[in-house]
């Protein structure tokens, strides 16, 4: 691993308080995900691809935007390693970078609809952008 | 003032190699006390114990100090040595200069100053030191073997072999334990009834053997070689010498809607019962919860068809009381509960099921009769999904999952994959697994058969959710070599849950002073070379109640445990530890602190008369250590707040000596 | 009996049916719901960020406002108890989160999650009982068959919601039967509607969704009820066969406080 995917893969750690090597690569978490047919990368690919520092195509990969956030897979875990945390880590590490919001405030009004509730626009927006 | 011979040992290169053991026993010399010193190659040799013997005689010698390896390693060659040239065993030392010196250290310099201090230490302490002789014990001639799965039938069938009389003492109203209830054995795929009946036979017909059955021990006293033991013999309201096992009872009964503990509840018994066809003894027993003439006295339908006048509504729990000079443990396991884990439903469809309940659903004496159907609705299943690791392996919270390997499951599933493909080839069967365990003579084989011959398929990756819909159940998982996520319509999930030892196993550990690890195991004594003792003399482990196991393996480990035994009870006398505590009567304040500490019960306190210096006598309360249960470990000397307790060879001076010794 | 009230943003908007009907029942079960002073959005979905203060002080204000009345803060809707009660969790259990918070907002007395956090059905079954809400009914709801809808936010993370087993939860089942109705257990209550994911990628929102409703249909359920205005959105949307209605407006229904006028 290089200086810099250490540091990058260091800073992933950090944020999401998960150490992919409690990991026992059972693949439950990618059993339980309910976004796993939209996603390239799955849940348990994360977790051994930031373990191993192969976190470029996380970083570029739209997998980061469909997780939903529903913790099935940091409940069913048996090894307490919390998937999702890490995919959240991995997202930010993306999306705070300047100029990099997967979410603009300009796209928003294309995909309204007049009942969507307004929690909806402000988690996309938590998760999405910076 | 001792007269101590110093005995520097090189061990070869490996104190010397960093130590200048030339230079330790020139120093040593001139330490108080010490007439004589010297080093050699290997003094454990027959040469080295040879110079040992003759500077004992030669120079008088009233303690010794060996500076060389550790004491577990020769501290028993080199008092052999002592007391061979008449010196008191206990008068020798062990400065260890090799685990905790030379192997530590890569500079000569600082080893060799190291081992000077360790010496110096050692001669403090035997400049303190008494001659000690240990205290003998007499051995009762008989074993209680806790437990009647395959394991106590096991130990108490070989102890009775060999001519010693055994108790066996069982919670439910038989012996057998779980491999009663188990249909086939891996890797052979013999009838686990056709292997396992006969043994229980034998221990029925054995001379050597009583079976205390539906009973518990429920108080253990002494120590090794005199264990005082209560049994308590649970009321069954039936004579167990007069009932024939006919089984009549069991017919007429009318309280039908029993849940079957033998079937796992999958099926009813009665309230009185006998749990199947073989138990032993063949004696039917009755479920004070379930039977109407306990509960309100209106029935009495079993006492009216006994032909033998063998029902005794009125019988009581007995106590028995009975000497022992061994105890086995064999408490055994069981599966965990499912309640942590519902997203495999367990709770919430009953073609759910556990590896055990498959056992019983596939067995000829089951409530199916060993035809292989889902518990809803009797169908037969036509996709089977086998689920590993369920509970085993699971670190993420202590009260769902168990952190350790349960060692089993991979055979047992291998092998219901195999027989269901076998009996049903109309049967799609999926394993999911995480990793297949599968060492151990055979079992890897068998397990490739189950792939290779009869086509299970083993998927690698885990079941996320069951989700009962309609009459599937459907499952999703994933495949991780195919990088897939897989959702199987199945007719039938099976749960390979993690196994734990009984719960009977703790509070028994309370009462034998037996050390358990925290997943409740027992320990033993050592994890290599003492694996069937515990670390509390006079107790043995036999099977599951040790760690995960299976019927080898219970089996070997059973008979090992019984030869430990016999090896015990063979024995007229028992030679003890000298390094007991002992009480200062003067100094003792009657406060319980070292009663509480202990973890052996060596410790009881007694009312002792003390004459006052003004001639009157005066009752105190003192406390008395009995030297055959004390094991030295010293946990007294420091709750001890007056300083009273001490341990023989290890008093607080000598220890004091030598700390004073490596300070200077 | 008084408790602090977080209603959050939806409940003022798309949501005014689920805040109403709240409002009302408590009212009728001798709770008032008192709101804090100025509360702001909670965000809507917690951050697991470790690193992340700024999306996480809405919800320690309004902890520190129960706090400071000695009240338990009572939440409605399933997204502000999920952020509320993690974030109360955090402030717990992660002293370097905690202490960063703290100096942020530099009250007088720290804040260390000594607030107690309840979803309002907790607050049902917990604090006023539903052997209460049970004797409370007026009109039964006898012979209705109800799917409870948990979707995630309520139950998940398990060890930081506490409020029913994750997997296997009865606390809306145990409240149909208090009003009298027949609840329908189905496997899918438990799993995600899909979330925020309907914004950008509604299809995959309408694969989730419609997995829910089919399965709560299919087990024979007239009717599913949720906490959550997203959850009701996304089964709604994506064509539920049988209406959903939040379970606060079922209450209202079975303690006969539905039809009072508005204010």
């Amino acid at each position: 691993m290089n200086k810099e995917t250490e540091n990058l893969r260091k800073e992933i750690v950090r944020i999401s308080g998960v150490n992919p090597v409690k990991c026992m690569r059972c693949g439950k978490c990618s059993a339980t995900c309910p976004a796993y047919d939209e996603m390239e990368y799955h849940p348990h690919q994360f977790v051994y691809m930031v373990e191993s520092g192969d976190i470029e195509p996380l970083l570029n990969s739209k997998s980061l935007y469909q997780c939903l956030t529903c913790f099935a897979c940091v409940d069913r875990c048996p090894r307490g390693v919390e998937p999702a945390k890490l995919v959240e880590a991995v997202r930010l590490a993306a999306v705070r970078k300047q100029g990099a919001n997967h979410l603009k405030a300009d796209d928003i009004p294309a995909l309204l609809d007049e009942d969507l509730p307004q929690q909806a626009i402000v988690s996309a927006f938590r998760k999405y952008s910076k | 003032m001792q007269r101590i011979g110093v005995f520097v040992c090189w061990c070869g290169s490996n104190i010397a190699g960093t130590v200048d053991v030339q230079a330790v026993s020139e120093a040593l010399k001139n330490e108080p006390g010490v007439v004589f010193s010297t080093n050699y190659q290997y003094m454990c040799s027959q040469a080295g114990q040879d110079i040992i013997k003759n500077a004992i005689k030669e120079h008088k010698l009233t303690g010794m100090v060996v500076c060389s390896c550790s004491p577990r390693m020769h501290e028993a060659t080199f008092r052999k040595t002592a007391a061979a040239a008449g010196l008191n065993s206990y008068m020798v030392e062990i400065a260890n200069i090799r685990e905790q010196c030379s192997w530590v250290h890569k500079d000569m310099q600082i080893g060799t100053e190291k081992a000077i201090i360790l010496g110096k230490a050692a001669i403090a302490k035997v400049n303190l030191n008494a001659p000690l002789v240990p205290g003998e014990s007499p051995v009762t001639k008989r074993a209680l073997v806790i437990g009647g799965g395959i394991a106590g039938i096991q130990t108490a069938l070989d102890i009775a072999e060999a001519g010693f009389p055994v108790d066996i003492v069982e919670t439910k109203p038989t012996i057998g334990g779980k491999m009663a209830q188990l249909d086939k054995t891996f890797p052979t795929l013999d009838c686990a009834a056709c292997i396992l009946t006969p043994k229980m036979v034998d221990v029925a017909q054995n001379e050597n053997i009583r079976i205390f059955s539906y009973s518990e021990v429920t108080e253990v006293k002494g120590f090794v070689g005199n264990f005082d033991v209560k049994i308590k013999k649970k009321a069954r309201y039936v004579k167990e010498d007069v009932c024939t096992g006919c089984g009549l009872c069991t017919e007429k009964c009318p309280q039908k809607k029993v849940p079957n503990e033998f079937n796992l509840g999958m099926d009813n018994r009665r309230a009185i019962y006998i749990p199947f066809a073989q138990a032993v003894p063949k004696v039917a027993t009755i479920d004070p919860n379930a039977c109407n003439m306990l509960k309100n006295g209106k029935c009495g339908v079993c006492a009216k068809v006994c032909a033998a006048g063998a029902i005794d509504y009125k019988q009581q729990d007995e106590i028995i009381e009975e000497k022992y000079g061994a105890i086995v443990a064999a408490t055994g396991f069981n599966p965990i509960s499912m309640d942590k884990f519902d997203e495999y439903a367990y709770n919430q469809s009953k073609d759910v099921i556990t590896s055990l309940e498959f056992e019983r659903l596939t067995n000829a004496a089951g409530p199916s009769a060993g035809k292989l159907i889902r518990p809803s609705d009797g169908k037969h299943p036509h996709t089977i999904v086998f689920v590993q690791c369920v509970g085993s392996r699971c670190a993420a919270c202590a009260e769902k999952g168990k952190e350790y390997c349960s060692k089993i499951c991979c055979m047992y599933t291998a092998k219901h994959a195999m027989l269901t493909r076998d009996k049903y080839p109309d049967t799609e069967v999926y394993v999911f697994y995480i990793d297949v365990r599968t060492p151990g003579k055979n079992f890897d084989e068998f397990y490739r058969r189950a792939v290779e011959e009869y086509g299970v398929h083993y998927i690698k990756g885990m079941v996320g959710k069951v989700a009962p819909e309609g009459d599937k159940l459907m499952v999703q998982a994933s495949d991780l070599l195919a990088n897939k996520q897989l959702h199987i319509a199945a007719d039938l999930v099976v749960l390979a849950a993690a196994i734990e030892p009984d719960k009977s196993a703790r509070p028994l550990a309370t009462m034998l002073t037996a050390s358990m690890d925290t997943n409740d195991f027992f320990t033993e004594a050592h994890p290599k070379l003492r694996p069937v003792e515990s670390p509390t003399a006079g107790i043995f482990l036999s099977g599951a109640c040790q760690g995960p196991k299976d019927i080898p393996e219970t089996v070997s480990q059973a008979s090992a445990a019984a030869a430990k035994v016999i090896g015990l009870l063979c024995k007229d006398k028992l030679t003890g530890n000298p390094c007991v505590a002992h009480s200062n009567e003067l100094m003792c304040n009657g406060c319980s602190s070292c009663e509480r500490v202990c973890p052996y019960g060596a410790i009881t306190y007694i009312d002792k008369e003390f004459r006052m210096p003004d001639r009157t006598t005066r009752v105190r309360r003192v406390a008395s250590v009995n030297p055959a249960v004390c094991q030295g470990c010293g946990a007294c000397t420091v709750a001890c707040p007056s300083g009273a307790m001490d341990l023989n060879g290890f008093a607080s001076k000598q220890i004091m000596a030598e700390v004073d010794a490596i300070c200077k | 009996m008084k408790v602090t009230y977080f209603p959050g943003c939806t409940l003022r908007t798309k949501a005014k049916d689920l805040d109403m009907y709240a409002r009302r029942c408590a009212e009728k079960l001798g709770v008032t719901l008192e709101e804090p002073k100025d509360w702001q959005c909670c965000g809507g979905v917690f951050t697991t960020a470790r690193d992340e203060i700024a999306t996480k002080l809405s919800s320690v204000r309004a902890l520190k406002a129960a706090k400071d009345k000695e009240q338990m803060l009572v939440t409605v809707c399933s997204a502000c108890h999920n952020v509320i009660k993690q974030t109360n969790h955090a402030m717990q259990t992660d002293a370097d989160f905690a202490f960063r918070v703290n100096n942020y907002l530099g009250e007088d007395e720290a804040y260390h999650g000594e607030t107690k956090v309840l979803h309002y059905l907790e607050l049902l079954r917990d604090v006023v009982g539903f052997d209460k809400v049970k004797e409370a009914v007026v009109n039964s709801l006898a012979g209705k068959k109800i799917a409870a809808y948990y979707g995630c936010l309520l139950l998940r993370p398990s060890n930081v919601m506490k409020m029913d087993d994750s997997e296997n939860p009865s606390i809306i089942e145990d409240l149909i039967r208090a009003i009298g109705a027949d609840p329908v257990v189905y496997p899918y209550r438990n799993e995600c509607c899909g979330g925020y994911i309907a914004l950008e990628n509604p299809e995959s929102a309408k694969a989730k969704s419609s997995k829910v409703t089919k399965s709560a249909a299919g087990h024979g359920a007239e009717l599913i009820v949720t906490a959550c205005p997203l959850c009701k959105y996304n089964l709604e949307k994506n064509g539920s066969e049988i209406p959903v209605v939040y379970f606060t407006e079922l209450l209202a229904e079975a303690l006969g406080v539905k039809e009072e006028d508005n204010e």
